[in-house]
């Protein structure tokens, strides 16, 4: 337990693939930091949560590590200029997404300097207090980088109830093609174990696990060599198998536990963390850095030399693939992330964020033909290797009818989306792509239920509160009549007269109030006149002004007799 | 012949008096139905049903006074889900209620604005914020884009802004069928 590498024992998830892995590629040659470009586009949405909130302005001059956009909100995390320039540019920019869409966008043109902000570090993190220490990992804009981007100082924050019992690293990189942790356990294990024992301190974890799959053996060996000696820090090898990298499988992995559904693994008391966060991590407490680059492995057939470069956020793709040696006119196709996750790029202008760990340049060769989607057979392929044990031949036949609610009573949102019942499936059906319509589907229902029932709350109150005031205002003016109609009634004796009084005041009443809203109606006319005049005033200036203007001075005449009569009708109305 | 009509009385009566006991005991306050057409409807309160609001509309569905098809605003997924709830057949939507469109949210230019309070009392949801005389202004949020504030505004300063899709609002689409595999679909 106290140190090194004892091989403690593992447990099994169900269901995975084994896919072709394609990583040796692109760790044939050591990592390099990529070349300076002129521009860096810094999306301000590049992680979970909220946008960040610009606090520079353009033309401002910006340091290295200089915060440019703040986080909004608990879930959201900060951006820092990755290098020293002149802000040139905020407005909306194409991002890396699924959807193609734009977004907000900071962007700095480098001076080349590279010159760095200010920045402390902190002394002794043992001697800092947990929360102190999220505080600057929220600062330092840290988000996990195995590719979900979920700001980490929540993660490090188990609550004051939970005992945390493990907290996994994940070195397992289980996709096939990527390589970027592997490279960053292999050279700079340091920095890895350094953000681990903080890591450890924050959450006040009784046992840290770095997991790292059996087909990294220098990566692990790397990690051993400099785990060597620390207590409670152990190095597990665990067996190559997709998708052992997502969360919940791991832990079921590591601890034998399994993560409930809806639920967190946080809830059976373990964290779990990429290794290259805990790298970042140790950057922004003992160098005091916040996130400004990531290693992004650069691969694909296209790429001549296919290698991982520490690239700074905000470097457009385009730049990282001349670097590589890409024969642009073979690229069929650019992924970000990995094969079976990941999602084509429809631009290599677009930027790299914090959330990308690999760029593949496919060529048409690699991609293989392209087959045809035939109907499901029901082979019952998709179940077997699904790591959640569920049935995606149902959820496939249940999304695709749109019949959500059955969707969901066969657990869709327990769903992972890790791609391996597409993998498997014989008719080549895109299950995934069913599995996020129907969520999403779902979730956009489920919004505007919730908006549904809100408006409609709000209209009932607004018509009990419409009711109520009338009731209110009938009952003032009865109140006002009763004691006129008695001192009418009292001399002259008749109750019927009294009865007629009655009326009468109603009448008056009536009257007054027709002619209140006469009056209103008059003032409306006015502004409206005032309004009309105003807009032909500013269409006469705009074009002819000869031909018109004899009319403008009658018209504001106009405008001043409304003014006075409308003033006049305030007055009745106050008397 | 004669017990047998005294027997059939007899029993008429008591069956009578139980089902009259019944009516008192278990009687249900309100319809349920009309509730729970009501929540399938979108609450938009806009009236191009032809009923003052989603309520009212709701309660002729019920009784049969109105088809399921006037909902301009619920579109399709209203009508549908109508039909599953009434067990009845799903109509396309009928074009004299207007026509399915994007989702709005009413913008007030405040540069025109008079303060007459005129939207103030069109507003079905109290989404708008304002007294005599002062600027008014929508809270977004509340608003349902039912375009009843758009008739009564004497100067026109009320626009109706489409809600555009952002990064947090984005839902993967429908898989195209003809699509080979999962990747196929994304073209560069």
């Amino acid at each position: 337990m106290n140190s090194g590498n004892t091989e403690a024992k593992l447990w099994d998830f169900h269901g995975g693939v084994h896919p072709e892995q394609n990583k040796l590629q692109s760790t044939m040659e050591s990592s390099a930091p990529a070349r300076m470009p002129e521009k860096l586009i810094l999306p301000l949405h590049q992680h979970i949560g909220a946008a960040a909130e610009p606090i520079v302005e353009v033309g401002d001059q910006v340091l290295k590590g200089q915060k440019i956009a703040s986080a909004d909100g608990y879930v959201s995390a900060s951006v820092h200029a990755p290098t020293s320039g002149k802000v040139i540019d905020i407005s909306e920019h194409p991002i890396p997404h699924p959807s193609g869409l734009s977004a907000l966008s900071i962007v700095i043109e480098t001076d080349g300097h590279d010159e760095w902000i200010e920045y402390r570090a902190e002394q002794d993190y043992t001697e800092t207090n947990p929360s102190h220490l999220r505080n600057i990992i929220r600062e330092a804009g840290v988000v996990g980088l195995g590719g979900a981007g979920f700001p980490s100082f929540i993660k490090l924050n188990p609550g004051s109830q939970k005992k945390i019992k493990t907290l996994i690293l994940n070195g397992v990189e289980c996709e096939p093609y990527i390589t970027c942790d592997d490279m960053l356990m292999r050279e700079d294990p340091q920095s890895i174990i350094a953000g681990a024992r903080i890591m450890r301190h924050a959450l006040q974890a009784e046992e840290c696990v770095i997991a790292i799959e059996d087909n990294k053996p220098q990566a692990y060996e790397s990690i051993c060599h400099a785990a060597k000696g620390i207590a409670g820090l152990r190095v597990a090898r665990v067996p190559t198998r997709y998708p052992q990298g997502s969360e919940k499988q791991l832990v079921q992995v590591i601890t034998g536990k399994e993560v409930p559904s809806n639920g967190l693994a946080v809830s059976i008391g373990v964290v779990c963390h990429n290794v290259s966060t805990a790298a970042a991590i140790y950057r922004a407490i003992h160098l005091g850095q916040p996130l400004i680059s990531r290693m992004v492995t650069i691969t694909g057939a296209a790429v001549k030399r296919p290698r991982n470069l520490e690239v700074l956020f905000g470097t457009p793709i385009e730049e990282l693939l001349q670097q590589c040696e890409v024969e642009s006119k073979q690229i069929e196709r650019l992924v970000m992330g990995g094969p079976m996750m990941g999602f084509a790029l429809h631009d290599s202008s677009l930027p790299v964020i914090k959330t990308t760990n690999c760029i593949i340049a496919v060529t048409r060769k690699e991609l293989g033909l392209e087959q045809a989607v035939m109907p499901c057979i029901r082979c019952g392929a998709c179940a077997d290797v699904c790591p959640v044990k569920l049935l995606p031949q149902q959820l496939y036949w249940h999304s695709r009818a749109k019949e959500f609610d059955k969707a969901q009573e066969y657990d869709l949102f327990d769903c992972i989306e890790c791609g391996c019942c597409s993998y498997v499936c014989p008719s080549n059906i895109p299950l995934v792509q069913f599995y996020r319509f129907a969520k999403g589907a779902i979730w956009t229902q489920e919004q505007e239920q919730k908006k549904s029932d809100q408006a409609r709350e709000r209209h009932e109150f607004r018509q009990t509160r419409i009711e109520r005031e009338k009731q209110e205002r009938e009952a003032k003016r009865a109140k006002k009549k009763a004691p006129r109609a008695k001192k009418a009634a009292a001399p002259k004796a008749p109750p019927v007269d009294g009865a007629k009084m009655a009326e009468k005041m109603r009448d008056e009443a009536m009257s007054q109030r027709d002619s209140a809203v006469e009056a209103r109606k008059a003032e409306i006319q006015a502004a409206v006149a005032r309004v009309k005049a105003k807009k032909e005033r500013a269409t006469v200036q705009a074009g002819d002004a000869t031909s018109i203007t004899p009319a403008a001075p009658s018209k504001g005449d106009a405008d001043k007799k409304n003014d006075s009569s409308s003033a006049s009708d305030n007055n009745e109305q106050v008397q | 012949m004669l017990t047998s009509i005294l027997a059939l009385s007899a029993l008429a009566l008591v069956f009578g008096l139980i089902l009259g006991f019944a009516a008192i005991r278990f009687k249900v306050e309100g319809d349920p139905l009309v509730e729970q057409i009501d929540a399938q409807l979108p609450q938009t309160q806009c009236g191009q049903c032809g009923f003052p609001g989603c309520r009212p509309y709701a309660e002729a569905i019920a009784s049969e006074d109105a088809e399921i098809n006037q909902c301009p605003p619920g579109g399709e997924a209203t009508i549908y889900a109508l039909a599953d709830l009434l067990d009845r057949e799903p109509l396309p939507l009928n074009p004299d209620n207007g026509a399915e469109s994007v989702k709005t949210v009413a913008f007030i230019d405040e540069q025109t604005c008079i303060g007459c309070t005129l939207c103030i009392q069109a507003c079905p949801v109290d989404a708008i914020l304002g007294a005599a005389k002062q600027m008014h202004t929508i809270i977004e949020s509340e608003c349902t884009g039912c375009d009843l504030c758009l008739p009564p505004c004497p100067v026109d300063c009320i626009e109706m802004i489409e809600i555009k899709e952002d990064m947090l609002t984005w839902k993967w689409p429908y898989p195209q069928e003809p699509a080979a595999n999962s990747q196929q679909e994304i073209s560069t």
